[in-house]
């Protein structure tokens, strides 16, 4: 088992500038937790050190029983990389290095890209997609190496309502599989809809990691309820 | 120089033998060393673009100034290691098609290197981070790389061949410029040029000239299909 996932007193501070500052965070092996958080504040990076694409060089990166993890994690970026080919081949990239046979991996892909409403696609150019459908084959070339752990880091930036809805049941059916899911977003309303759980940062550290329901509820720290009433000042209001 | 220039055109409408001869050798040898010179150097380049190692930097200046090495000192290498007292005399291939090929091959190599590795590093900065989260390794890195480029390494499979196909000094260095065996284009409109036999060697002038435009032209339109089809 790779979880929990525990950090301990991480921190990150390139060229001395302080992103994450003795952060502590443990993250269980079911559900969707959502990142939260100012810009700036180490969203990305967190992701990028639980991918293993960024070093932990201060405090500690513990997986479940074992120093490592040892089942599949896979990533979706903000701009999802595209390759100058089908849109077949792009969602079975992921499953190469798995050393399953072409027929496996173009029938896993076939698959994967039936689920995410891609299939009728499957022969056309895929830099050719529509930004929204790019990120569809993105979640597809990811969910196709049926991961233990997807990161997705603000997967749906720039995208119009239907593709952020496309793109939000997609994660859901991945949850659904069984994958943990640890997600970045700026969109408290994706968050208030997706998020089982909330880690929000501030200052380098996790100011609060609750329920969504509460954290959205009753925010606890007064970085997370200023956060929250600038994003979503009717809700305040509501509660109040 | 209009009945020069007549000849040069009979020469060409006749398919003139001893013409046709020296233009299918040079092919032949260009298209040899081009197409080996692909196999190491474009994944050489790409290597070159996708690796960390102490010294990477050194080795990058040193394939770009390879780029400009001089004909006539890759002849001169070739010369020695091919002739009968070198390391590979016994292979016996100096002043043989052979020996053009090699030549050719040490001028384009570093070229393609060089133009793939300044290609596939642009890409490789887009792509380094969700190829190591898929768990790619540095040959299947390479190799994807190599194919998601491949239509802008036309340009550096253009540039070898136009490397290739215009030198003189190394080819006359190691082939001899023997008739019938390794006379090719290049060296052919030197000696004819020298000798006054202007309609030869302006006829092969005009068939070399030909070969890198049509060459060109196909590749301009292979890019142009490409960007519709792929992006």
């Amino acid at each position: 088992m790779m979880f929990p996932i525990r950090l301990e007193q991480v921190a990150f501070r390139p060229d001395g500038r302080r992103v994450l500052d003795n952060l502590d965070l443990t993250l269980s092996g079911e559900g969707i937790s959502i990142v939260l958080g100012p810009n700036g504040v180490g969203k990305t990076v967190l992701l990028k050190m639980i991918a293993g694409l960024q070093a932990v060089t201060e405090g500690r990166l513990l997986w479940g029983d074992n120093g490592h993890p040892v089942e599949r994690i896979a990533m979706v970026f903000q701009q999802p990389m595209i390759l100058r080919s089908t849109v077949l081949d792009n969602a079975a990239l992921g499953l190469r290095p798995l050393g399953l046979s072409r027929r496996a991996c173009e029938a896993r892909a076939r698959e994967m890209l039936e689920r995410v409403g891609l299939n009728h696609r499957a022969g056309h150019s895929a830099r050719l997609l529509s930004g929204g459908e790019k990120q569809r084959l993105a979640l597809a070339r990811a969910w196709a190496v049926q991961p233990r752990l997807l990161l997705l880091d603000e997967p749906t930036a720039n995208l119009d309502p239907s593709a952020v809805e496309a793109v939000e049941t997609i994660v859901r059916g991945i949850r659904t599989d069984g994958a943990k899911v640890l997600m970045t977003t700026h969109n408290l309303g994706q968050a208030t809809r997706l998020a089982d759980d909330i880690v929000f940062l501030a200052d380098g550290r996790v100011q609060e990691h609750a329920p969504a329901r509460q954290f959205f509820a009753r925010p606890e720290s007064p970085a997370a309820r200023h956060f929250i009433q600038a994003e979503l000042p009717w809700r305040i209001r509501f509660d109040e | 120089m209009s009945e020069t220039l007549l000849e040069a055109l009979r020469l060409l409408g006749t398919f003139d033998a001893k013409l046709m001869d020296i233009v299918w050798l040079s092919l032949r040898v260009s298209m040899t060393a081009v197409v080996a010179g692909a196999v190491i150097g474009l994944p050489l380049g790409a290597w070159l673009a996708v690796a960390e190692f102490p010294g990477r930097n050194a080795l990058v200046v040193i394939v770009n100034g390879l780029m400009g090495l001089p004909s006539v000192v890759v002849g001169v290498v070739v010369y020695l290691a091919l002739s009968r007292s070198g390391p590979f005399g016994s292979l016996g291939l100096l002043f043989s098609p052979g020996a053009m090929v090699i030549a050719q091959m040490m001028l384009v190599i570093p070229l393609m290197a060089a133009l793939t590795r300044q290609t596939v590093e642009d890409a490789w900065r887009d792509y380094a981070l969700e190829f190591r989260v898929m768990g790619f390794s540095r040959a299947q890195s390479v190799a994807t790389l190599i194919h998601d480029c491949r239509h802008s390494l036309l340009v550096a499979l253009l540039a070898g061949v136009g490397r290739a196909m215009s030198e003189v000094g190394a080819v006359m260095i190691v082939g001899g410029n023997i008739d019938n065996v390794t006379r090719v284009m290049t060296t052919a409109i030197a000696l004819e040029t020298s000798k006054g036999d202007l309609p030869l060697a302006i006829a092969l002038g005009i068939v070399l000239m030909g070969v890198v435009l049509a060459l060109n032209a196909g590749a301009f339109q292979v890019r142009r299909w490409a960007m519709r089809r792929f992006g």
